[in-house]
């Protein structure tokens, strides 16, 4: 498969610097616990987060660093993106006969992002051998399926953001809000967040869908908001939608930039 | 092969504090011309005259604001991709290869972005690797080598799929004499024996001397000219220029219809216009001749006569 | 006097010239502050007071912090690093001006940039829709000034410092990228040090990461005095020297190999 290949191309040159490249994953990997340390710090001071204990917090912290991980390797290097745009390289992707998101994101791959990855993993073991998950073959499938549907929702939000630079090049710092963000808030229960934004995280950008719903569904855990039941299971479908709306943003961002001009 | 009728594209440029005020600027005018298969020609114009946003609009990059185009009876902005099969194209700044990866490796992900059958690729490849001699550095990372064997690597990925048109932006901009050289009598090549159409934009009077047989001059958003080099000469070429070698030194002729421009011991130059059979008569009253050539009009001159309108 | 003045300009304007990219930055910084505040509010559903913070002296705390963000410009700065690789640093060797004095001054006429626009737009936003902790006396508004003037300085030198490693690697953003997230969080940017168990916080304090945020913010909300000044000042001095004495190492090495 094409993108298989780009990948692999790009995967080889990373790993030339082999020396440089396995410091950079240790360390990466090491000091991503200093992440998880703000989650332990904040349960220092209180025993739950909103109806959360540490480990169910952990929890989520994992699951969604898991999937942000992943996201990250796949369209990390878009943060690059502007730089495509005003050096007028992105012209040439289009006198090939491939779609131009396509090329874009197998453009590069980050596999210095798998430290990320390998520590949530471990935070997930933690957190898992501490809760009392009521595990079935429906709640074992979840797990790796809500880290996928998590990834593709990062994924999707990543490349509707950084459409704007087709706009504005300087925009991609706003861009940032929404990416890093979303990391930062899928790490904790939404129930803590004020009512408007929860409601922009469920509907609009479904953050919501990340880890918390699918982590509703495995932990077994009312909603201490109340919110319907069948949001548990809704993160395909969430991912599924901002996927396509990120396509169509795409598109209609190239179609800006072949009538605006560079 | 290429057919454009009345094309012209249209900015909107907005500035100011805020980026309110609003400005158009026409970057191409009604423009109109024609390419048979199998033609090289050069494209020239001054910076910012609408040169890049022209060939922007054949290749399927910027789609035009009203007009009509068709590239191999395709058209470029909503036949993007199909396009793309059958053109190649080289910006000469910009880097269509993999920075990091050697340069075969750049080949073989652009045969299968192309999807070129593995034999037909060989082949290709076989090819552009003798007549360019790419084998000293097929193996070296694209960031490690010169701009002369950069540029071969980046027109042998321009041709590696075989498309029928090329598209050249500055291709020899940065090179010595020698790679120059070898720049062109490839174009050459691939025009003359493999019937290749070339549209070439360049700023090399050189390049153009010596490969193009048409010229397409654009100012400000308008075709200025459009025909043979020759034709170029003969209507903007007025002046030219008779070298004279006398049998001695001699102080600067004074000839009716001429004037010296120069004098280097027994040689002089003599700029005049019209007949230079007249012109050596005249001359050969005044002093006695050794030698004598016609320099033919310096394209240079030309294409800035043409630029400034006369 | 004056020279420190022009080169501040330039520093200043170099930053103002990109409005676009300024408003983008304030609309991440007020999205994170929403998102912070909201999780470190939720601690207080439990407590009323942490390490000497209540709610409102923490939501000040996250609404200073996202202000001062841009203008402590801990994270991502490597002007210095690409000025070593591309070989520009060969001219400073020979300006009349001393590159960390030139460095520092330039950074705090970026700072008051950021100051005043990346800086104060969220923190408004976060006045108009919390109730916050002001200083409660004049002074406090003049200390706190003082206080991010010589944050900045501090960050500066750090900066400066982690740059350096281009000096001796071509891969300076690994180390870099480590020393940024220490600085990160020990200086009480993530979570407040007030949250930090005693052994962690004697452990932040040793270093120079607290004096980078931290401090202006605990002379804002009233939980540090003028003293805490001192130790910024201390730092500021420690670390400017070590600037200078690293960039002579690294001048050393540049002119013997040729960069």
């Amino acid at each position: 498969m094409l993108y298989g290949r780009l990948v692999l191309a790009r995967v080889r040159s990373q790993l030339q610097y082999r020396l440089s490249f396995a410091l950079d994953t240790v360390a990466m990997f090491l000091v991503s616990f200093l992440d998880f340390l703000a989650v332990l710090l904040i349960f220092h001071a209180t025993p739950r987060l909103g109806a959360f204990s540490v480990e169910e917090v952990a929890f989520l912290y994992a699951t969604s660093g898991l999937s942000f991980a992943i996201a990250e390797l796949v369209v990390g290097h878009l943060d690059g993106f502007p730089q495509l745009i005003r050096d007028g390289s992105f012209d040439v992707l289009l006198v090939r006969p491939r779609g131009t998101l396509f090329q874009v994101v197998s453009i590069d791959f980050q596999l210095r992002r798998l430290g990320l990855a390998v520590q949530a993993f471990v935070v997930l073991g933690w957190a898992i051998s501490r809760l009392d998950i009521p595990w079935d073959a429906g709640r074992v499938a979840a797990l790796p399926l809500m880290v996928a549907c998590g990834a593709a929702i990062f994924c999707g939000v990543w490349v509707l953001t950084i459409s704007v630079v087709f706009w504005a090049v300087e925009g991609r710092e706003a861009a940032n809000a929404f990416t890093y963000g979303g990391r930062q808030l899928t790490q904790y229960p939404i129930d803590v967040y004020g009512r408007w934004l929860r409601r922009l995280l469920a509907y609009v950008i479904p953050m919501a869908f990340v880890s918390y719903f699918p982590a509703l569904y495995v932990l077994d855990k009312p909603d201490p908001l109340g919110l319907p039941h069948w949001l548990r299971y809704a993160a395909p479908v969430a991912a599924v939608g901002i996927c396509v709306a990120s396509a169509l943003m795409w598109r209609f961002a190239v179609r800006h930039y072949r009538s605006a001009g560079g | 092969m290429i057919e454009v009728e009345k094309l012209s594209k249209r900015f909107v440029v907005r500035e100011g504090r805020f980026r309110r005020r609003r400005r158009t600027v026409d970057a191409v005018s009604e423009i109109s011309f024609g390419v048979e298969r199998g033609e090289l020609l050069g494209y020239l114009g001054p910076n910012g005259a609408g040169k890049s946003t022209t060939v922007k609009m054949l290749t399927g990059i910027l789609v035009p604001s009203s007009g009509r185009v068709r590239v191999a009876g395709l058209e470029p902005s909503r036949q993007r991709i199909q396009l793309a099969r059958r053109i190649g194209a080289m910006f000469g700044q910009r880097v269509q290869l993999w920075w990091d990866l050697p340069l075969a490796d750049s080949f073989e992900l652009l045969r299968h972005i192309y999807r070129v059958p593995a034999d037909r690729y060989r082949e290709s490849l076989d090819r552009f690797r003798e007549v360019l001699d790419l084998d000293p550095f097929l193996q070296t990372p694209v960031r490690q080598l010169s701009l002369g064997q950069r540029i071969r690597g980046e027109l042998t990925a321009a041709m590696l799929h075989g498309p029928e048109l090329l598209f050249l932006d500055e291709p020899t901009i940065g090179l010595d004499v020698v790679a120059k050289q070898r720049v062109r009598d490839f174009l050459v090549e691939l025009n003359r024996e493999r019937g290749v159409t070339i549209l070439l934009t360049t700023h090399d009077l050189g390049d153009i001397e010596r490969l193009c047989s048409r010229l397409l001059v654009i100012d400000h958003g308008r075709l200025i000219w459009d025909g043979g080099i020759d034709d170029l000469k003969e209507r903007y070429g007025e002046e030219r220029t008779l070298v004279v070698d006398l049998e001695e030194p001699s102080p600067p002729l004074e000839v009716e219809g001429a004037r010296v421009e120069r004098v280097d011991g027994p040689r002089q130059w003599l700029r005049f216009r019209g007949s230079a059979a007249e012109l050596t008569a005249r001359v050969a009253e005044h002093a006695r001749l050794v030698d004598l050539q016609v320099a033919e009009p310096d394209i240079e001159e030309i294409v800035r006569r043409i630029y400034s309108g006369r | 006097m004056r020279l420190d003045w022009e080169i501040a300009k330039r520093g200043y304007r170099r930053y103002a010239a990109y409005p676009a990219a300024t408003w983008a930055g304030v609309f991440t910084n007020v999205v994170f502050g929403f998102l912070r505040g909201y999780v470190l509010l939720a601690v207080f559903d439990h407590r009323d007071v942490v390490g000497g913070y209540d709610a409102a002296d923490t939501i000040t705390y996250v609404w200073l912090g996202q202000g001062l963000i841009a203008t402590v410009y801990i994270w991502g700065w490597f002007d210095f690093a690409l000025r070593i690789r591309t070989g520009d640093v060969a001219t400073d060797l020979v300006r009349p001006v001393h590159p960390v004095r030139y460095g520092l001054a330039f950074d705090l006429g970026r700072a008051l940039y950021h100051a005043v626009f990346r800086g104060i737009p969220p923190f408004l936003l976060g006045a108009l829709v919390y109730d916050l902790t002001y200083p409660a006396e004049l002074w406090r508004w003049l200390a706190f000034v003082v206080s991010v003037a010589l944050a900045v300085a501090v960050s500066f030198g750090f900066r400066f410092l982690y740059n350096a490693a281009a000096f001796w690697t071509v891969d300076y953003r690994g180390p870099a990228m480590i020393a940024m997230i220490v600085a990160n969080l020990l200086s009480g940017f993530i979570v407040p040090l007030a949250f930090f168990p005693d052994w962690l916080k004697a452990i932040a304090n040793a270093t120079p990461f607290p004096s980078m945020v931290q401090t202006p913010i605990d002379v804002f909300v009233g939980q540090a005095d003028a003293t805490a000044l001192l130790v910024q000042l201390f730092w500021c001095v420690v670390l400017l020297a070590a600037c200078r004495a690293v960039f002579a190492a690294g001048a050393r090495k540049v002119v013997v190999q040729g960069g």
